[in-house]
């Protein structure tokens, strides 16, 4: 029997575009790439120049201080491009795939707790995890104190991240995640998904968004202390492991296609960092004023249509970039179709579970905190949010500690920043106090 | 629109740095971002935003505080008509003779204290913040009808440049601008601000022998004795309908309960002000009556007041209402907010029961107050603190 867990605070944006069940398969991406940045902790070094061949599987970034750790090509090709940006910067590498059938090579099934180490760090799926405190790839040096996988993403629009008949695989990654940490592997579904684990400690999580999130669910069941590392991990990376354990690379994805710019939206199967332009081949827009979102609306990475997708791999997004609207006295708006948390917009008449067409405007002019008690109503953890900004923008490291900047990464302020009347951009003032944060103890 | 937005943007550059006129960016940027909503979209972490913004909360507010204005109004004209014996009750008549009668202040309050924000706004180069949108009604609402605006505006002057542009400007400042105002007012001029001459406006007509135009608390706060009656301007006795629904003389704002219920309302429905606050106020200001009222003593006469009394006279709903929910001067954390509403409310009582020198505790209490959320927030996130530190130790 699992235990159940109401998360209450939170909001379930209710943004239009909800994907159907329908699966497609994308066969028109001929280029895909892998965006280090995605994986931010190591500093990402490559050896390749462009025209080496690869194979899927093969390393095409690796850590400079921890060379064990790496990030791999998930196409059988040629490298195209070392996109570089100021000061070499790598902002991706991008593989021409080859037309030549994937040959599937089987390696050996792994059982030691040393060989699953060794195959997690070389096949990239180390990178595909995250350690908390400070979101980052996880710290080779450091054993988790526990290992959080979440079953199900509750930000806008988002799919499945696996489904049921996955579950075989995804014990099998949770026996190998069991040994890997002298704790418990925790595994966190939503209330009625039908998963369950011998091995794992399975809870159900009910309520809004951020339910899903792994942060609210470590929060809900056995917070993060000063000196403690967890790592977490979503279960489709999870099912990947339990695949490697039996000797088959996983790199296939499903993404669903979502957003009100998207003609029937629905889910496409295709290849991790297959191109933008070949998941919405299929799929009616406009050539203009879009903005193409690499995830959800929340934490999402915006792309060019001749873009890649970025890590998680999972969602895209499309909604109307709104820079156009020159919107008269928009402060004294009657519109019904403004969405507002605070009631002071028609809309609410209508009632805020209707979908709605959100642009990418912020609506207003950014301002000093003004109101209180905003962030609090969507932020399910036992910290004080604005105080914690507060220590962030001060950089002052001892009040952070004590504030709880270790239970927290930058999408937990997702919906603080969404709801937020002054506008200020609470994720990027997270991620940047918590890379300060490392860099100071460091 | 369309056109207007073209001719705008054709100004523009001209009051972009380098241009003309790039002395008046704020000025020119709060006239553009009021007539059109920026077209500025997310740069970095959500994609999508919530509608409110800082110009509508500050809107909400005003519309909250309408009720107010125009029965404010409309009472000024009516105290004016019953002080000097008119029998016309034409309700456009009286309503317009407290228009013209406070339309000065109003335009006063505005000019000066708006004319300070886009200054500063301008010398430090930021966008023009909304806050004194509110502040510019609330002030001449809490203010006796006679003011002089001279007084006014170096009220306003002081309150905005002291109060809250030398803390940073809106959201930064620790008092209340509006009531830091008021407090101004009654200490430097306080022959004007207090007494029994200056919370009706007479405007140059002779009143009835017998007037006086004494408010409900300035005439308990001068008897003695546990038997006085509280009268209205001609000095017929006055009934708790007339004090709810704010019929007797007063700073011209404050004085109908029924009106500020309304504001409530929208301030409540809409989620703009918290109820925590206001609930808790209320409680404290009750609660403050009872006490008072059991121990009514003749050396006080205001205790012989009934709580229900006390809560519908004076400014206490008003401060309540729109003075101690003012976000920035509140307490920020949740448990505090009942903390600093109780307080607000019970001390209002308590001031106005047992210091007959002031009349009315409200403004003083909410101060007070403002100076003491910081504690209360410092007080309740050190708990926070604790319950961290104490699961750190008990892992150890």
């Amino acid at each position: 029997m699992s235990e159940k867990i109401r998360i209450k605070k939170g909001l379930d944006i209710p943004l239009a575009g909800r994907p159907s069940e329908k699966v497609t398969t994308d066969t028109s991406s001929k280029i895909f790439a892998i965006y280090p940045d995605d994986f931010p902790g190591p500093v990402w070094k490559t050896s390749l120049k462009v025209g080496d061949v690869l194979k899927a599987g093969d390393v095409i970034f690796f850590d400079k201080n921890n060379p064990e750790i790496s990030l791999v090509s998930p196409v059988n090709g040629t490298v195209k491009e070392i996109n570089r940006g100021e000061r070499r910067h790598i902002n991706f590498l991008s593989i021409a795939k080859s037309d030549k059938p994937e040959e599937t090579s089987q390696g050996k099934p792994l059982t030691s707790p040393e060989e699953i180490l060794e195959a997690l760090k070389h096949s990239g799926l180390w990178a595909m995890m995250r350690q908390r405190p400070f979101d980052i790839v996880p710290d080779a040096e450091k054993k988790p104190r526990d290992i959080f996988v979440t079953a199900f993403d509750s930000a806008p629009l988002a799919g499945e991240i696996i489904s049921s008949e996955e579950a075989s695989c995804l014990e099998k990654g949770l026996e190998a995640l069991a040994k890997l940490t002298e704790g418990k592997v925790f595994l966190n579904i939503r209330y009625g998904q039908n998963l369950s684990s011998k091995i794992a400690i399975v809870t159900e999580f009910e309520g809004p968004h951020p339910s899903g999130n792994v942060g609210t669910q470590i929060a809900a069941l056995k917070p993060i202390n000063k000196g403690e590392t967890v790592w977490t991990l979503d279960a489709r990376t999870a099912v990947r492991i339990g695949r490697l354990c039996e000797g088959i690379a996983d790199f296939e994805t499903l993404i669903a296609v979502t957003g009100p710019e998207v003609s029937n939206p629905h889910l496409v199967k295709t290849i991790v960092g297959a191109s933008i332009e070949g998941i919405l081949k299929g799929f009616k827009y406009e050539e203009k004023g879009l903005r193409i979102i690499s995830g959800n609306v929340l934490t999402g990475v915006k792309v060019a249509l001749d873009g890649f997708i970025h890590y998680p791999y999972r969602q895209i997004t499309v909604i109307a970039e709104g820079d156009d609207a020159d919107e008269f006295m928009g402060w004294a708006s009657m519109s019904p179709g403004k969405f507002s948390v605070k009631r002071n917009f028609p809309a609410f008449l209508k009632g805020l579970s209707k979908p709605f067409l959100f642009d990418a405007r912020i609506k207003g002019g950014r301002r000093a905190m003004i109101l209180s008690g905003e962030y609090d109503k969507v932020f399910p953890f036992d910290i004080y949010p604005e105080y914690l900004l507060k220590a962030i923008m001060a950089k002052d490291i001892d009040r952070m500690e004590k504030l709880g900047i270790y239970e927290v990464a930058p999408e937990d302020f997702a919906l603080p920043e969404f709801v937020d009347t002054s506008k200020q951009e609470l994720q990027k003032t997270v991620r940047e106090g918590l890379d300060y944060l490392r860099k100071e103890l460091s | 629109m369309k056109g207007l937005k073209k001719q705008i943007d054709k100004v523009k550059p001209h009051f972009e740095k380098g241009g003309k006129y790039s002395k008046l960016h704020s000025v020119f940027d709060g006239f553009y971002t009021f007539l059109f909503t920026p077209n500025e979209t997310s740069k970095s972490g959500v994609h999508i935003h919530d509608s409110n913004d800082s110009k509508r909360t500050m809107i909400t507010v005003v519309i909250a505080l309408l009720p107010c204005v125009l029965f404010g109004m409309w009472n000024i004209g009516l105290q004016h008509n019953l002080a000097i014996g008119d029998p016309d009750r034409a309700f456009f008549r009286m309503f317009f003779y407290g228009f013209f009668a406070v339309l000065p202040q109003i335009l006063t309050a505005y000019i000066v204290g708006l004319g300070i924000e886009f200054i500063v706004a301008q010398i430090r180069g930021h966008e023009i913040q909304e806050g004194f949108l509110v502040s510019g009604i609330l002030i001449p609402m809490i203010c006796p009808v006679d003011t002089p605006c001279w007084m006014l505006a170096v009220a306003v002057a002081f309150a905005v440049i002291f109060a809250k542009e030398v803390f940073g400007g809106t959201g930064y400042n620790f008092l209340n601008i509006a009531l830091v105002t008021r407090a101004f007012l009654f200490f430097a001029y306080p022959s004007k601000m207090s007494g029994d001459n200056v919370f009706v406006s007479l405007g140059g007509d002779k009143a009835l022998d017998g007037f006086s135009g004494a408010t409900p608390l300035g005439q308990l706060a001068a008897s003695s004795g546990g038997d006085a009656q509280v009268l209205n301007v001609v000095g017929d006795p006055l009934s708790f309908t007339d004090m709810f629904f704010g019929f007797y003389p007063g700073s011209w704002g404050e004085t109908s309960t029924f009106c500020i219920l309304l504001g409530l309302g929208i301030l409540l429905a809409t989620g703009i002000a918290s109820w925590k606050i206001i609930f808790s106020a209320v409680f404290g200001g009750f609660f403050m009556g009872v006490v008072a009222h059991h121990f009514a003593n003749e050396l006080y006469p205001v205790t012989y007041l009934l709580p229900w009394e006390q809560l519908s006279l004076g400014g206490f709903a008003f401060a309540v209402t729109f003075m101690a929910t003012d976000p920035v001067t509140a307490c920020r954390t949740e448990v505090g907010k009942y903390i600093y509403g109780f307080l607000i409310g019970a001390i209002a009582i308590l001031i106005r029961c047992y210091n007959t020198g002031y009349p009315e505790g409200a403004m003083l209490a909410v101060l007070l107050m403002n100076c003491f959320a910081p504690l209360i927030d410092h007080i309740v996130v050190s708990a926070n603190i604790n319950r961290r530190m104490k699961r750190l130790v008990a892992n150890d």
